[in-house]
């Protein structure tokens, strides 16, 4: 068996997933977090692939990936944390949780820990505003932060 | 009878506990070797009770107990709690707590009661009548009924429901769709991922009524990626409906078609502005369209297109049920019906409370809310999300009316409320939004995509002392800019927090008396 070379692989792999759901109405957003879902961001080789299948420019590709938060250019770490920082968390002690957390784990908010453990990241938002101040990690939520869940969080994100 | 236990999957409950308090009673059950049923219901919105557990007994009906915590499992099973005995966190009857007996809930009757994915238990508790009534009407009479209800956009903008579907049903294509805004990015507000992960089958008969109505043969939901349990649960309620019938080609064994895409956003804030939600679910940036076009005329891919919130499409089946006198009867002025308000951030009963509209805003703060949960004076109230005005206690008989909080200069918006305490700097606030409004502006209009970020280095001068009175008249005529020069209501809402906080709490934005060093 002979090595591919990586954009080869991205190529193919990009492919089946625009196979799997460019029958649908508007694809581009969900082919997007196809992608992100099978390799942990939306890598550059992805992308004229994208805008040849559906017959787009890659600068349009490009405009749509660059739009949203959400889309990764890089991997993140092994963990994603989300820290909610809008005004229900903010009336609860968001800011000062959002320092102890970035002094716990040594890094700011857009950053991902030197070992590849952990990415953190602000969140506006995430419906828990009853339970504030409010975090998710890895898609799980936590509400009424403290210092003991700090800790447990990042007892788990170095684990 | 197997005993029946209900545990909230609702996100709230998860954040506080309730999958380990899950496991604990299922622990406890198997070590016990008592057979019982576990429900993962939505949540009833006291979240001040949450995890709240309920047992269906057969004599005393519903007993909750709450909040629950994982350490508190053995003991309530000590105190015979399947049979609704006594122990510390007894709270008794559910609709006999005050924070839920208080409240008229229309909209929200089912939620945090039933099954979610039970379309039994949902057509138990009165659901489908309002679909069946509609299958069996002609359209314009479907729209007519919505119309009298008196039915506004519960997304924020207060349309009169009815008037946007007669332009949909009067527009002529071969496509419509239905588009459901469930994009809920507002601070505060949490409504729609309750309804949605609680009683999704409302929403999708809502949504079905509202194409029965227009004439609309698709429909898609577009939740916010911040909500992964709301996508999982809608997902999940359109294989259920659709198998049931509900959705498809013969919409209830009529000859109505009509079918349900869930679609999930990208983090962008502003794709809650319905042009640019139509713009990202055709695959491109969520940039702001100018209107007209109307998008009840040319919405999604160039169709007549219905696109309403969450909570409006899902108060649509007790209106088709009930009728539009019914929903009419509840609320003030031109705001009729009920509205799910959302109490939160600093507040010691924070949750959803589904009221009619007209109560004050200090009833709402007060009474309800419990003042704040450090136990410190209120200091302002957000209404409305980020895009909302803070309110002052002098302004607290403001009543809860889309024109009332208009004429104090702000505006309900999705119905969710912010408390915040005396240690709150407003000025701070008010940078704050600016803030926000830079990160998530589409970039398409210069008083947003440029006055946001002068906003937020002008705020700046301000708390640094530099000519803070010529600053403050800077931001007052930037923010007369944004709000008639933006496109949409980020650009253009924004200057309701920051004017609010100059005005109301302009202590805040005095130059801070230097402190004394240390020593």
């Amino acid at each position: 068996m002979t090595m591919q070379p990586a954009s080869t692989e991205i190529a193919s792999r990009t492919a089946a997933i625009i196979q799997e759901l460019k029958g649908l109405e508007g694809p581009l957003l969900p082919i997007l977090h196809g992608i992100q879902e099978e390799f942990g961001h939306v890598p550059q080789d992805a992308l004229p692939v994208i805008a040849e299948a559906l017959n787009i420019s890659k600068a349009e590709v490009h405009g749509v990936v660059t739009f949203y938060h959400d889309y990764r250019s890089h991997p993140a770490g092994r963990h994603v944390l989300k820290l909610c920082q809008a005004e229900a968390c903010q009336s609860m002690g968001s800011d000062a949780i959002a320092a102890k957390l970035k002094q716990l784990l040594g890094i700011g908010f857009h950053e991902t820990a030197r070992d590849g453990s952990v990415t953190l990241e602000p969140v506006y938002c995430l419906g828990l505003c009853a339970c504030a101040p409010s975090a998710m990690l890895d898609g799980a939520v936590i509400g009424r932060l403290d210092d003991e869940k700090l800790d447990e969080i990042v007892a788990e994100v170095r684990s | 009878m197997i005993p029946r236990i209900y545990i909230p999957g609702d996100s709230g409950a998860l954040a506080l506990g309730a999958e380990k308090v899950a496991k604990a009673i299922e622990r406890e059950l198997a070590d016990r070797g008592i057979e019982a049923k576990i429900v993962r219901n939505g949540s009833r919105g006291a979240y001040f009770l949450e995890p709240m557990v309920e047992v269906a007994t057969t004599d005393k009906g519903r007993v909750a107990y709450g909040p629950v915590k994982p350490s508190d499992v053995k003991g309530l099973f000590d105190s015979g709690f399947l049979t609704g005995g006594h122990h510390k966190r007894w709270l008794g009857a559910p609709d006999k707590i005050p924070f839920l007996a208080r409240q008229t809930r229309l909209t929200f009757a089912r939620c945090g009661v039933i099954n979610p994915l039970s379309l039994d238990h949902y057509k138990a508790h009165g659901g489908l009548k309002g679909l069946q009534n509609a299958v069996a009407m002609a359209p314009a009479d479907i729209v007519k009924q919505v119309t009298e209800s008196g039915l506004r956009g519960r997304g924020g903008a207060g349309f009169p429901t009815g008037i946007k579907w007669k332009t949909v049903l009067d527009t002529t294509a071969d496509k419509k769709y239905i588009v459901c805004n469930a994009d809920e990015g507002d601070s505060a507000t949490f409504a729609d991922r309750m309804i949605m992960e609680g009683d999704p089958f409302v929403l999708i008969e809502g949504m079905a009524i509202a194409g029965v109505a227009t004439g609309a043969t698709k429909g898609f939901v577009y939740i916010r990626s911040e909500y992964p349990h709301a996508v999982a649960m809608m997902q999940k309620a359109v294989e259920v409906a659709r198998e049931a019938g509900l959705l498809g080609v013969n919409v209830l064994g009529s000859p109505n078609a009509f079918d349900l895409e869930i679609r999930v956003g990208a983090g962008a804030y502003v794709c809650g502005e319905e042009t640019s939600l139509l713009n990202s679910l055709e695959g491109k940036r969520g940039v702001v369209r100018a209107k007209p076009p109307l998008p009840a005329i040319q919405g999604l891919f160039g169709k007549p297109t219905v696109i309403n919130n969450v909570i409006s499409l899902a108060s649509v089946p007790v209106i088709m049920d009930k009728g539009a006198a019914f929903y009419k009867d509840f609320g003030m002025g031109r705001s009729r019906g009920t509205i799910p308000i959302q109490i939160a951030g600093n507040v010691r009963y924070g949750g959803l409370f589904e009221a009619a509209f007209g109560m004050t805003l200090g009833e709402i703060v007060d009474d309800i809310g419990g003042g704040t949960a450090t136990g410190r004076p209120v200091k302002a109230v957000q209404v409305g999300g980020p895009l909302g005005a803070y309110f002052p206690r002098a302004l607290f008989d403001t009543p809860f009316d889309y024109e009332a909080f208009a004429a104090k200069d702000g505006l309900i918006g999705h119905a969710g409320i912010t408390v915040f305490d005396d240690t709150a700097d407003m000025l701070k606030q008010a940078r704050f939004a600016m803030e926000f409004c830079a990160i998530e502006s589409c970039g398409k209009c210069t008083p947003c995509r440029i006055g946001s970020t002068r906003g937020v280095e002008t705020i700046d001068k301000i708390a640094r002392g530099i000519e803070p009175e010529k600053q403050i008249e800077l931001v007052t005529d930037l923010c007369n800019t944004m709000k008639f020069g933006s496109l949409c209501a980020l650009g253009g809402f924004t200057p309701y927090p920051v004017m609010s906080a100059i005005n109301h709490f302009r202590d805040d934005f005095k130059p801070a008396p230097v402190a004394e060093a240390a020593e």
